[in-house]
């Protein structure tokens, strides 16, 4: 009973740091296309698509703990997870830029892309895609 | 602290962390705009550029805009209810930011018809006309031109006018300008050289009321 309680507790913690996250890239998102009006590449929408639904799912999941949730959010986390690895890929060269989907509009290798001059957009979201699926694992093996 | 609170405070938390940051960008950035407006007003309005209004007048509202802009269309009648208001203390200096694709001909439209002396004109009957030549936020020269008969206007002359190599100068010098500027979006508006703190009606309204007791 008591290793149950404990459980609940701790998977609780690690759906919580995990929604955290994934609130926190849906603001720092928002902040850059509404506030620092950058323009948002395709890449960049597809990752926000399978981002933002974890801010709400997640926050379900919490109120109260239902363990299901890792379920729900682990597809969109790893669907999420490629995009921005494909992302990371074309952004530091490894993928020629030619044979990016994004021609028009924004470019998704773009150096507006960069955060006050180092920091890249592709790579914060790809660790932070990497965190939440490391948690959420984790959360479905405290079962 | 209970589990609810924990989130309850981190929501507010963030919450407030995204308005602060918010507030301080913008801050920032009117001021950077502010500086950049001011070391360059002598790009504000060129000798090229088309004005309305009395020349005497001391309040001079600048307009970057694009003929395909929705935006622009709106508030097209507002700056004219203000050059109507106070006839003798605003005008106006029109400036080019053809950011729309295919703009560029509406613009040399534009000014082959102010050879014309019909540039007002024309560019009423642009706006009025807007849904019918901008398709999928592309402006459409060819679908304007059966638009625009029967309104007094000479078309022959305008489709010889707008060859005129000067007209890509002009508009190549008002995209410089708009750069040097800061001008990234239209309409955008600067008055007697101070650009808005931030874009709207009530604060394009209260920048020209604040010129207007500033000067008269």
């Amino acid at each position: 009973m008591e290793r149950n309680i404990h459980d609940k507790q701790a998977s609780w913690t690690l759906i919580f740091v995990a929604w955290l996250l994934a609130t926190l890239s849906t603001l720092s998102s928002l902040f850059f296309s509404e506030v620092m009006d950058l323009v948002p590449c395709i890449l960049c929408w597809y990752q926000r698509i399978f981002m933002f639904p974890l801010a709400i799912i997640l926050l379900v999941g919490l109120f109260p703990l239902d363990k299901r949730v890792v379920n729900y959010a682990l597809p969109l986390v790893l669907i999420g997870l490629m995009f921005a690895v494909y992302h990371c890929f074309l952004f530091f060269g490894f993928i020629p830029e030619a044979l990016q989907p994004c021609s028009r509009g924004i470019s998704c290798a773009d150096d507006s892309m960069e955060l006050f001059g180092f920091l890249p957009i592709p790579l914060l979201s790809l660790v932070s895609f990497l965190f939440i699926l490391i948690l959420l694992l984790k959360a479905r093996t405290q079962a | 602290m209970k589990k609810n609170q924990i989130i309850i405070a981190a929501v507010v938390i963030m919450g407030l962390i995204f308005s602060l940051a918010a507030y301080f960008y913008n801050a920032e950035q009117t001021q950077i705009q502010n500086q950049r407006a001011e070391k360059h007003a002598r790009s504000l309005a060129p000798f090229h550029a088309v004005r309305k209004g009395d020349p005497q007048a001391k309040v001079t509202i600048v307009e970057f805009f694009d003929p395909a802009c929705g935006t622009c269309k709106e508030f097209h009648p507002v700056i004219n209810d203000l050059l109507k208001k106070y006839p003798k203390k605003i005008n106006l200096v029109a400036r080019y930011a053809p950011f729309h694709p295919g703009s560029d001909q509406m613009v040399a439209i534009l000014e082959a018809a102010r050879k014309q002396s019909q540039f007002w004109n024309v560019l009423d009957i642009m706006y009025e006309s807007q849904e019918f030549w901008v398709i999928n936020h592309q402006a459409n020269a060819e679908r304007f031109w059966g638009i625009l008969k029967g309104y007094g206007v000479d078309i022959n002359r305008i489709q010889q006018d707008m060859q005129d190599t000067k007209i890509a100068e002009i508009i190549q010098k008002d995209l410089a300008d708009g750069e040097l500027l800061g001008v990234s979006k239209t309409p955008t508006f600067f008055v007697n050289g101070k650009p808005l703190s931030s874009f709207g009606y009530a604060q394009l309204m209260s920048l020209v009321q604040s010129e207007l007791e500033a000067n008269y």
